[in-house]
Protein backbone atom coordinates (compact mmCIF):
# COMPACT_ATOMS: atom_id res chain seq x y z
CA UNK A 1 0.00 0.00 0.00
CA UNK A 2 2.92 2.26 0.77
CA UNK A 3 5.42 0.93 -1.69
CA UNK A 4 5.22 4.26 -3.44
CA UNK A 5 4.11 7.15 -1.33
CA UNK A 6 5.12 10.75 -1.68
CA UNK A 7 3.87 13.15 0.94
CA UNK A 8 3.89 16.09 -1.46
CA UNK A 9 1.59 14.48 -4.02
CA UNK A 10 -0.25 11.71 -2.18
CA UNK A 11 -1.53 13.64 0.82
CA UNK A 12 -4.65 15.59 0.03
CA UNK A 13 -5.28 17.30 3.33
CA UNK A 14 -4.98 17.35 7.07
CA UNK A 15 -7.86 17.99 9.41
CA UNK A 16 -8.41 17.66 13.11
CA UNK A 17 -10.96 15.04 14.03
CA UNK A 18 -14.27 15.78 15.72
CA UNK A 19 -14.37 14.68 19.31
CA UNK A 20 -17.35 12.40 18.74
CA UNK A 21 -15.44 10.64 15.96
CA UNK A 22 -12.39 10.44 18.19
CA UNK A 23 -14.52 8.69 20.78
CA UNK A 24 -15.69 6.10 18.31
CA UNK A 25 -12.13 5.68 17.03
CA UNK A 26 -10.99 4.99 20.56
CA UNK A 27 -13.74 2.42 21.00
CA UNK A 28 -12.76 0.81 17.71
CA UNK A 29 -9.13 0.61 18.73
CA UNK A 30 -10.05 -1.03 22.01
CA UNK A 31 -12.24 -3.61 20.30
CA UNK A 32 -9.93 -4.37 17.38
CA UNK A 33 -6.57 -4.38 19.12
CA UNK A 34 -5.47 -6.46 22.03
CA UNK A 35 -4.88 -3.47 24.25
CA UNK A 36 -6.17 -2.21 27.57
CA UNK A 37 -7.50 1.33 28.00
CA UNK A 38 -4.57 2.30 30.21
CA UNK A 39 -1.99 1.49 27.57
CA UNK A 40 -4.02 3.22 24.90
CA UNK A 41 -4.03 6.24 27.18
CA UNK A 42 -0.21 6.15 27.08
CA UNK A 43 -0.14 6.03 23.29
CA UNK A 44 -2.91 8.52 22.80
CA UNK A 45 -3.70 10.60 25.88
CA UNK A 46 -7.34 11.55 26.28
CA UNK A 47 -6.67 15.27 26.18
CA UNK A 48 -4.71 15.17 22.94
CA UNK A 49 -6.60 15.66 19.76
CA UNK A 50 -5.58 13.57 16.81
CA UNK A 51 -5.17 14.73 13.21
CA UNK A 52 -6.56 12.91 10.24
CA UNK A 53 -4.26 12.92 7.24
CA UNK A 54 -6.19 12.04 4.12
CA UNK A 55 -4.22 10.38 1.37
CA UNK A 56 -4.86 9.00 -2.08
CA UNK A 57 -6.90 5.83 -2.55
CA UNK A 58 -8.97 6.44 0.57
CA UNK A 59 -6.12 5.86 2.96
CA UNK A 60 -6.48 7.78 6.17
CA UNK A 61 -3.55 8.14 8.49
CA UNK A 62 -4.13 9.30 12.04
CA UNK A 63 -1.27 11.27 13.50
CA UNK A 64 -0.56 12.71 16.92
CA UNK A 65 1.67 15.79 16.95
CA UNK A 66 2.78 14.93 13.44
CA UNK A 67 3.81 11.38 14.28
CA UNK A 68 1.73 8.83 12.40
CA UNK A 69 0.10 6.40 14.84
CA UNK A 70 -2.30 4.28 12.87
CA UNK A 71 -4.05 4.14 9.55
CA UNK A 72 -7.10 2.81 7.85
CA UNK A 73 -8.05 1.99 4.30
CA UNK A 74 -11.78 2.42 3.69
CA UNK A 75 -13.40 0.48 6.52
CA UNK A 76 -10.64 -2.07 6.86
CA UNK A 77 -9.28 -2.79 10.32
CA UNK A 78 -7.20 -0.09 11.97
CA UNK A 79 -3.52 -0.75 11.50
CA UNK A 80 -0.78 0.63 13.74
CA UNK A 81 2.35 1.98 12.10
CA UNK A 82 5.37 -0.30 12.33
CA UNK A 83 7.14 1.98 14.76
CA UNK A 84 4.14 1.88 17.08
CA UNK A 85 3.95 -1.88 16.72
CA UNK A 86 7.60 -2.19 17.68
CA UNK A 87 6.84 -0.33 20.87
CA UNK A 88 3.70 -2.32 21.65
CA UNK A 89 4.12 -5.65 19.87
CA UNK A 90 1.18 -7.31 21.64
CA UNK A 91 -1.60 -5.24 20.09
CA UNK A 92 -1.98 -7.44 17.02
CA UNK A 93 -2.15 -11.23 16.72
CA UNK A 94 1.06 -12.74 15.50
CA UNK A 95 2.04 -14.76 12.46
CA UNK A 96 5.57 -15.68 11.43
CA UNK A 97 7.27 -16.32 8.14
CA UNK A 98 10.39 -18.36 7.48
CA UNK A 99 13.74 -16.87 6.68
CA UNK A 100 13.42 -17.35 2.97
CA UNK A 101 10.36 -15.13 2.86
CA UNK A 102 11.85 -12.12 4.63
CA UNK A 103 13.46 -10.87 1.47
CA UNK A 104 10.14 -10.83 -0.35
CA UNK A 105 8.32 -9.35 2.61
CA UNK A 106 10.73 -6.44 2.71
CA UNK A 107 10.10 -5.90 -0.98
CA UNK A 108 6.40 -5.59 -0.25
CA UNK A 109 5.15 -8.89 -1.61
CA UNK A 110 2.09 -10.57 -0.08
CA UNK A 111 2.90 -13.54 2.14
CA UNK A 112 2.23 -16.95 0.64
CA UNK A 113 0.87 -19.79 2.75
CA UNK A 114 3.88 -22.13 2.42
CA UNK A 115 6.11 -19.48 3.99
CA UNK A 116 3.78 -19.31 6.96
CA UNK A 117 3.22 -23.05 7.38
CA UNK A 118 6.81 -24.21 6.93
CA UNK A 119 9.08 -25.09 9.83
CA UNK A 120 10.40 -21.57 10.27
CA UNK A 121 6.98 -19.98 10.06
CA UNK A 122 4.43 -19.57 12.80
CA UNK A 123 0.65 -19.72 12.81
CA UNK A 124 -1.46 -19.63 15.96
CA UNK A 125 -2.88 -22.96 17.18
CA UNK A 126 -6.36 -24.05 16.11
CA UNK A 127 -8.12 -22.69 19.19
CA UNK A 128 -6.77 -19.17 18.49
CA UNK A 129 -7.74 -19.21 14.85
CA UNK A 130 -7.51 -15.79 13.20
CA UNK A 131 -10.38 -15.26 10.73
CA UNK A 132 -9.90 -13.66 7.33
CA UNK A 133 -9.71 -9.89 7.06
CA UNK A 134 -7.92 -9.28 10.36
CA UNK A 135 -4.81 -7.19 10.87
CA UNK A 136 -1.82 -9.29 11.92
CA UNK A 137 1.77 -8.53 12.83
CA UNK A 138 4.19 -10.41 10.59
CA UNK A 139 7.22 -11.64 12.48
CA UNK A 140 10.22 -13.27 10.87
CA UNK A 141 12.11 -16.41 11.76
CA UNK A 142 14.95 -15.72 14.19
CA UNK A 143 14.01 -12.08 14.59
CA UNK A 144 12.73 -10.38 17.66
CA UNK A 145 10.77 -7.53 16.11
CA UNK A 146 8.01 -7.44 13.56
CA UNK A 147 9.01 -6.95 9.95
CA UNK A 148 5.61 -6.04 8.60
CA UNK A 149 1.89 -5.77 9.12
CA UNK A 150 -0.69 -7.46 6.96
CA UNK A 151 -4.32 -8.38 6.63
CA UNK A 152 -5.24 -12.05 6.52
CA UNK A 153 -6.76 -13.12 3.24
CA UNK A 154 -8.03 -16.48 4.53
CA UNK A 155 -8.34 -17.72 8.08
CA UNK A 156 -5.23 -19.25 9.62
CA UNK A 157 -6.86 -22.68 9.78
CA UNK A 158 -7.55 -22.53 6.07
CA UNK A 159 -3.93 -21.53 5.47
CA UNK A 160 -2.85 -24.74 7.16
CA UNK A 161 -5.36 -26.82 5.22
CA UNK A 162 -5.05 -25.36 1.74
CA UNK A 163 -1.43 -24.21 2.00
CA UNK A 164 -1.46 -22.45 -1.31
CA UNK A 165 -1.57 -18.92 -2.66
CA UNK A 166 -1.66 -15.70 -0.69
CA UNK A 167 -2.20 -16.03 3.04
CA UNK A 168 -1.54 -12.52 4.28
CA UNK A 169 -1.71 -9.34 2.26
CA UNK A 170 1.18 -7.09 3.22
CA UNK A 171 0.15 -3.57 4.16
CA UNK A 172 3.23 -2.16 5.85
CA UNK A 173 6.77 -3.45 5.86
CA UNK A 174 10.20 -2.29 6.91
CA UNK A 175 11.59 0.15 4.43
CA UNK A 176 8.40 1.15 2.66
CA UNK A 177 7.72 4.80 2.03
CA UNK A 178 5.64 5.22 5.17
CA UNK A 179 8.53 3.82 7.22
CA UNK A 180 10.67 6.62 5.86
CA UNK A 181 8.17 9.23 7.00
CA UNK A 182 8.75 9.88 10.64
CA UNK A 183 6.79 13.05 10.68
CA UNK A 184 3.86 14.17 8.59
CA UNK B 1 -20.05 -0.90 33.97
CA UNK B 2 -18.62 2.17 35.68
CA UNK B 3 -17.97 0.45 38.97
CA UNK B 4 -16.32 -2.63 37.46
CA UNK B 5 -14.00 -0.66 35.19
CA UNK B 6 -12.93 1.46 38.12
CA UNK B 7 -11.95 -1.58 40.10
CA UNK B 8 -9.89 -3.03 37.31
CA UNK B 9 -8.22 0.22 36.38
CA UNK B 10 -6.59 0.39 39.81
CA UNK B 11 -4.97 -2.98 39.25
CA UNK B 12 -3.98 -2.61 35.61
CA UNK B 13 -0.93 -0.54 34.89
CA UNK B 14 -0.24 0.66 31.39
CA UNK B 15 2.32 -1.51 29.67
CA UNK B 16 5.46 0.50 29.04
CA UNK B 17 6.62 0.72 25.43
CA UNK B 18 9.35 -1.66 24.35
CA UNK B 19 12.58 0.02 23.35
CA UNK B 20 13.75 -0.90 19.90
CA UNK B 21 17.15 0.17 18.72
CA UNK B 22 17.17 1.31 15.16
CA UNK B 23 20.23 1.32 12.96
CA UNK B 24 21.55 4.80 12.41
CA UNK B 25 22.51 4.06 8.85
CA UNK B 26 19.52 2.29 7.37
CA UNK B 27 16.89 3.09 10.06
CA UNK B 28 15.81 -0.58 10.31
CA UNK B 29 15.84 -2.42 13.63
CA UNK B 30 19.39 -3.70 14.04
CA UNK B 31 18.54 -7.30 13.26
CA UNK B 32 17.14 -6.36 9.86
CA UNK B 33 20.24 -4.54 8.66
CA UNK B 34 21.21 -7.63 6.72
CA UNK B 35 18.20 -7.12 4.49
CA UNK B 36 18.87 -3.47 3.91
CA UNK B 37 20.99 -2.06 1.14
CA UNK B 38 23.91 -0.84 3.23
CA UNK B 39 24.93 -3.83 5.36
CA UNK B 40 28.65 -3.08 5.34
CA UNK B 41 28.11 0.46 6.50
CA UNK B 42 25.58 -0.63 9.12
CA UNK B 43 28.05 -3.18 10.44
CA UNK B 44 30.86 -0.64 10.68
CA UNK B 45 28.70 1.90 12.45
CA UNK B 46 27.46 -0.62 14.99
CA UNK B 47 30.91 -2.02 15.64
CA UNK B 48 32.18 1.42 16.46
CA UNK B 49 29.12 2.37 18.45
CA UNK B 50 28.38 -0.72 20.49
CA UNK B 51 30.81 -3.65 20.10
CA UNK B 52 28.80 -5.84 22.48
CA UNK B 53 25.67 -5.62 20.40
CA UNK B 54 27.72 -6.12 17.30
CA UNK B 55 28.92 -9.46 18.66
CA UNK B 56 25.36 -10.36 19.50
CA UNK B 57 24.28 -9.96 15.90
CA UNK B 58 27.34 -10.74 13.80
CA UNK B 59 29.52 -13.22 15.73
CA UNK B 60 30.11 -16.68 14.30
CA UNK B 61 27.56 -18.46 16.51
CA UNK B 62 24.96 -15.85 15.79
CA UNK B 63 25.45 -16.35 12.08
CA UNK B 64 25.26 -20.11 12.53
CA UNK B 65 22.06 -19.89 14.56
CA UNK B 66 20.58 -17.57 12.01
CA UNK B 67 20.80 -20.14 9.28
CA UNK B 68 17.87 -21.90 10.92
CA UNK B 69 15.79 -23.93 8.54
CA UNK B 70 17.29 -22.41 5.45
CA UNK B 71 19.43 -24.66 3.30
CA UNK B 72 23.02 -23.70 2.56
CA UNK B 73 22.23 -23.18 -1.08
CA UNK B 74 19.48 -20.73 -0.34
CA UNK B 75 21.69 -18.94 2.14
CA UNK B 76 24.43 -18.49 -0.44
CA UNK B 77 21.91 -17.19 -2.89
CA UNK B 78 20.59 -14.77 -0.33
CA UNK B 79 24.05 -13.45 0.41
CA UNK B 80 24.73 -12.95 -3.25
CA UNK B 81 21.49 -11.11 -3.58
CA UNK B 82 22.37 -8.85 -0.65
CA UNK B 83 25.75 -8.03 -2.13
CA UNK B 84 24.12 -7.22 -5.42
CA UNK B 85 21.59 -4.99 -3.75
CA UNK B 86 24.31 -3.20 -1.89
CA UNK B 87 26.30 -2.54 -5.04
CA UNK B 88 23.17 -1.24 -6.67
CA UNK B 89 22.47 1.12 -3.79
CA UNK B 90 26.01 2.44 -3.88
CA UNK B 91 25.77 3.04 -7.61
CA UNK B 92 22.47 4.79 -7.11
CA UNK B 93 23.90 7.05 -4.42
CA UNK B 94 26.83 7.85 -6.67
CA UNK B 95 24.57 8.75 -9.54
CA UNK B 96 22.47 10.95 -7.28
CA UNK B 97 25.57 12.73 -6.06
CA UNK B 98 26.82 13.24 -9.58
CA UNK B 99 23.49 14.64 -10.60
CA UNK B 100 23.61 16.95 -7.65
CA UNK B 101 27.03 18.18 -8.63
CA UNK B 102 25.93 19.17 -12.12
CA UNK B 103 22.49 20.48 -11.26
CA UNK B 104 22.24 24.20 -10.88
CA UNK B 105 20.37 26.66 -8.80
CA UNK B 106 19.11 29.37 -11.10
CA UNK B 107 18.33 32.78 -9.73
CA UNK B 108 16.45 34.78 -12.28
CA UNK B 109 15.51 38.41 -12.22
CA UNK B 110 12.33 38.89 -14.19
CA UNK B 111 11.15 42.28 -15.31
CA UNK B 112 7.53 42.70 -14.53
CA UNK B 113 6.99 46.36 -15.17
CA UNK B 114 9.45 48.95 -16.36
CA UNK B 115 11.09 49.29 -12.99
CA UNK B 116 9.61 46.46 -11.01
CA UNK B 117 11.05 42.98 -10.79
CA UNK B 118 10.42 39.62 -9.29
CA UNK B 119 13.15 37.11 -8.51
CA UNK B 120 12.65 33.43 -9.15
CA UNK B 121 14.83 30.76 -7.56
CA UNK B 122 14.81 27.40 -9.24
CA UNK B 123 16.53 24.12 -8.44
CA UNK B 124 16.85 24.32 -4.68
CA UNK B 125 15.04 21.04 -4.10
CA UNK B 126 17.83 18.94 -5.62
CA UNK B 127 19.97 20.01 -2.69
CA UNK B 128 17.46 18.83 -0.15
CA UNK B 129 16.07 22.22 0.71
CA UNK B 130 12.47 22.41 1.82
CA UNK B 131 11.02 24.92 -0.64
CA UNK B 132 8.23 26.05 1.62
CA UNK B 133 10.61 26.79 4.44
CA UNK B 134 13.02 28.56 2.12
CA UNK B 135 10.22 30.73 0.75
CA UNK B 136 9.23 31.62 4.29
CA UNK B 137 12.81 32.54 5.05
CA UNK B 138 13.05 34.79 2.02
CA UNK B 139 9.77 36.46 2.89
CA UNK B 140 10.95 37.11 6.39
CA UNK B 141 14.34 38.39 5.39
CA UNK B 142 13.24 40.73 2.63
CA UNK B 143 9.84 41.61 4.09
CA UNK B 144 8.19 40.87 0.76
CA UNK B 145 5.96 38.18 -0.62
CA UNK B 146 7.64 34.89 -1.47
CA UNK B 147 5.83 31.82 -2.66
CA UNK B 148 6.37 28.38 -4.10
CA UNK B 149 4.85 28.23 -7.56
CA UNK B 150 4.99 25.95 -10.55
CA UNK B 151 6.73 27.38 -13.58
CA UNK B 152 5.74 26.72 -17.17
CA UNK B 153 7.54 23.35 -17.18
CA UNK B 154 5.60 22.32 -14.12
CA UNK B 155 8.59 22.43 -11.81
CA UNK B 156 8.49 24.06 -8.43
CA UNK B 157 10.29 27.32 -7.91
CA UNK B 158 10.28 30.12 -5.42
CA UNK B 159 9.16 33.54 -6.58
CA UNK B 160 10.20 36.48 -4.43
CA UNK B 161 8.78 39.92 -5.05
CA UNK B 162 11.31 42.62 -5.74
CA UNK B 163 14.81 42.49 -7.13
CA UNK B 164 16.73 40.58 -4.49
CA UNK B 165 18.89 38.35 -6.70
CA UNK B 166 22.19 39.62 -5.34
CA UNK B 167 21.07 39.13 -1.76
CA UNK B 168 19.79 35.64 -2.46
CA UNK B 169 23.11 34.63 -4.02
CA UNK B 170 24.82 35.94 -0.92
CA UNK B 171 22.46 34.06 1.37
CA UNK B 172 23.01 30.79 -0.46
CA UNK B 173 26.75 31.23 -0.43
CA UNK B 174 26.73 31.80 3.29
CA UNK B 175 24.29 28.95 3.79
CA UNK B 176 21.86 30.87 5.95
CA UNK B 177 18.98 29.03 7.61
CA UNK B 178 17.70 26.14 5.51
CA UNK B 179 19.88 26.98 2.49
CA UNK B 180 22.71 24.63 3.38
CA UNK B 181 25.06 22.54 1.32
CA UNK B 182 24.89 24.27 -2.02
CA UNK B 183 28.29 24.68 -3.71
CA UNK B 184 29.09 28.17 -4.92
CA UNK B 185 29.83 26.98 -8.45
CA UNK B 186 26.31 25.70 -8.91
CA UNK B 187 24.65 29.06 -8.53
CA UNK B 188 23.70 30.82 -11.74
CA UNK B 189 22.37 34.32 -11.92
CA UNK B 190 20.26 35.17 -14.95
CA UNK B 191 18.40 38.25 -16.04
CA UNK B 192 15.20 38.03 -18.01
CA UNK B 193 14.42 41.24 -19.89
CA UNK B 194 11.21 40.22 -21.60
CA UNK B 195 8.12 41.98 -20.46
CA UNK B 196 6.29 38.78 -19.73
CA UNK B 197 8.49 36.66 -17.51
CA UNK B 198 9.29 33.00 -17.95
CA UNK B 199 11.17 31.24 -20.69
Amino acid sequence: MFKKFQPSTDISGQTSVKSSIQRSLRANLLSQWNINPETLEEIWPKKESITLVKCRDHISIYALHGEPLFLQHFDDPLIPTLRLLHKYPFVLPKVGVDRGAIRFLLAGAPMMCPGLTSKGGYLPPAEQDIPAGKAVAIFAEGKEHAAGIGITKVSTEDMKKINKDVGVDTVLYLGDDLWAIQEI
Amino acid sequence: MASTSEETSVAIQPTPPAQVRYCEVCSFPLEYCEFGSSLTKCKEALQKDDPELYDHYYSEEALQAKLGTLSLDAQAKLEKETAKKEAKAVAKADAALKKKMVSQVTIKRIERNKRKHVTSVHGLETFGVDLKKAAKQFAQKFATGASVTKNTQGQDEIVVQGDVSAEIVEMIEEGQGVLKGIPRDNIVEVEDKKKKGGD
